[in-house]
């Protein structure tokens, strides 16, 4: 596989053409927005937690494909699962982008496609703004929060 | 690819002896000959801007205005010459109507700040365009926060051109000052400057012209435009970064007082009492970017050696054959296709983010500028977050052309 297709692999390319989850929720307990100043890209992220579950997420906006699909496959991939493992989840996520050492064990899934966006720096905020952006809706931090 | 690069004689440039001359062309970028199309954000420089500043630093490096030492001298008669170089590649009538600035961003804020702020009051306005790039917007959104003046835009059009009619209607007894783009560059669009200045100094509003998409792209006469003000940055015209400059009437510069002080743009200091030099060094508080200056020197001779008429006609014929063939490609739609456009092609593909254009372009060698091109209001205009970017400059060739056209039918293949 090129490079490039090694980036923009099958299941990126159609999470971004289809999108999972993107609704807005009415019956939402918590969201928050994110931005990425670098490309404009905006997106909401809308959960509702019970018990500290995740029972529904879904999310508005994104921009380039690999926010988009990373968007869509991060709500697929946290539906049912406690806040705890979630935050987990993203900080496997993390480190799978940047490079740093697997330590926590934590299955990723169908995240393993992005990993072909530590080869291109630039690119991990596109992967990584969902995920900042539910962190802040599950700590309800109700400010915007931005890639920088 | 391996075809020899074609020299555009047509236009009168010798291309290939052009790209002899830029070091930085040559070279890979992911395993494949670099085409480097981001002018617009910044242009790489020739060997004769590189061995100026490295002359500088190897020979006569030392401050400016100062020392009565050999070096010093020097380096002051190369720093003031570079002044009168831009003089000239400008049309000013006099060197001290040149001020160094690190760029068109400063050179503008000290307009704002010097000029247009001892003569504002509330409800006066501040007029500017709808194609500004955000250095010719913040500062005066600063200046209007600070002093209760209000800003004013003139809207474009579909096409990306100025709505003329309305920016006739917007020029007010109230308007202190008219900032406008000469050359968008998040568009290409040219503006009609000479007439929107006849325009303003009709009702006797003065203008500052934000030249930084223009210097590079061919001639400037600022006496012929008969602005009050014209910005540019060197590092767009194959000069260095953080040096560019600020031309402004005589008579407008010796009224202004300077809102950077410090060292060399004082007459005489004592604690009661500062005595400011004469302008252009008023404006030059501390050691300046001398380097830069005589590096930006370098860079306008090495455009005035080209002709700017050459230059204008060889990268017309670029943006034309890029514009037509670009737009062959399904789904490509133009951003901005004013009659009159220089520089750089903007445009949007469906189903496709321009940053992700961006990076298949990247990796087939061609570097590019995807984003809002710290234009965003443009952007909010037409509707989208972002754009895909290809400018060109004076190395630039058909052959490069047939590579953007290349690398786009790329990014077809991957999203379908």
């Amino acid at each position: 596989m090129s490079e490039i297709k090694q980036l923009y692999q099958e299941v990126i390319l159609d999470h971004n053409k289809q999108p999972r989850n993107c609704y807005v929720m009415d019956c939402a307990n918590k969201s928050a927005d994110g931005h990425n100043p670098l490309c404009g890209d905006t997106v909401k992220v809308y959960l509702r937690i019970e018990d500290g579950v995740i029972e529904e997420i879904s999310f508005q906006g994104a921009g380039c494909a690999i926010c988009t699909a990373s968007t869509s496959l991060m709500t697929e991939s946290v539906t049912g699962k406690n806040v705890e493992e979630a935050k987990n989840l993203f900080d496997e996520f993390h480190h799978m982008l940047t490079g740093v050492a697997d330590e926590q064990g934590v299955e990723l899934g169908k995240l393993q496609v992005f990993e072909g966006v530590r080869e291109y720096p630039v690119r991990v905020k596109c992967a990584t703004l969902a995920w900042h952006t539910l962190n802040a809706a599950m700590n309800s931090n109700s400010d915007p929060v931005t890639t920088e | 690819m391996a075809s020899p690069v074609a020299t555009a004689t047509r236009t009168g440039l010798d291309v290939e002896q052009i790209r002899a001359d830029f070091p930085a062309l040559h070279q890979e970028a992911h395993g494949r000959p670099l085409v480097y199309l981001d002018n617009a954000a910044t242009t790489q420089k020739p060997r004769q801007v590189i061995d100026t500043v490295t002359h500088f630093y190897e020979h006569d490096c030392a401050n400016v205005h100062r020392g009565v030492h050999l070096l010093s001298q020097r380096a002051t008669v190369a720093y003031e010459s570079a002044r009168t170089t831009i003089k000239a590649h400008l049309g000013a009538a006099d060197s001290r109507e040149i001020v160094f600035t690190r760029g068109t961003t400063e050179a503008i804020n000290l307009v704002a700040q010097s000029f247009v702020r001892p003569r504002i009051e509330p409800g006066d306005e501040i007029l500017i365009t709808g194609m500004e790039h955000h250095s010719n917007i913040v500062p005066w959104q600063m200046l209007c926060e600070a002093t209760g003046a209000e800003l004013k835009v003139v809207p474009i059009t579909d096409e990306g051109e100025l709505e003329l009619d309305r920016y006739a209607e917007l020029l007010s007894h109230r308007t202190k000052i008219v900032g406008v783009v000469h050359v968008s560059n998040a568009l290409g669009t040219v503006n009609p400057v000479k007439e929107m200045i006849e325009l303003a100094h009709a009702k006797g509003i003065p203008v500052l012209v934000d030249g930084a998409q223009a210097v590079p792209h061919g001639a400037v006469d600022v006496r012929d435009l008969d602005c009050d003000f014209y910005a540019f940055s060197g590092h767009k015209a194959y000069g260095p970064t953080g040096i560019g400059a600020l031309y402004g009437k005589r008579e407008h510069l010796l009224e202004m007082v300077p809102y950077q002080g410090g060292g060399d743009m004082i007459l005489s200091v004592t604690f009661d009492e500062t005595l400011y030099a004469e302008p252009p060094h008023r404006f030059e508080a501390g050691t300046p970017n001398i380097e830069g200056a005589i590096g930006l020197a370098a860079a306008l001779e090495y455009l005035e050696a080209l002709g700017a008429d050459a230059v204008t006609a060889h990268e017309t014929e670029l943006l034309d054959a890029a514009t037509k063939r670009a737009l062959d490609i399904p789904g490509v739609r133009l951003i901005g296709a004013a009659r009159r456009r220089a520089g750089a092609l903007s445009f949007v593909m469906d189903g496709v983010h321009p940053h992700d254009i961006g990076t298949i372009l990247d990796t087939e060698g061609v570097a590019i500028r995807a984003g809002h091109h710290c234009a965003q209001p443009v952007m909010q205009r037409f509707n989208i977050s972002a754009t895909v970017r290809a400018s060109f400059g004076v190395y630039n060739t058909t052959n490069e052309v047939d590579r953007l056209i290349e690398a786009l039918a790329k990014v077809k293949e991957i999203f379908g």
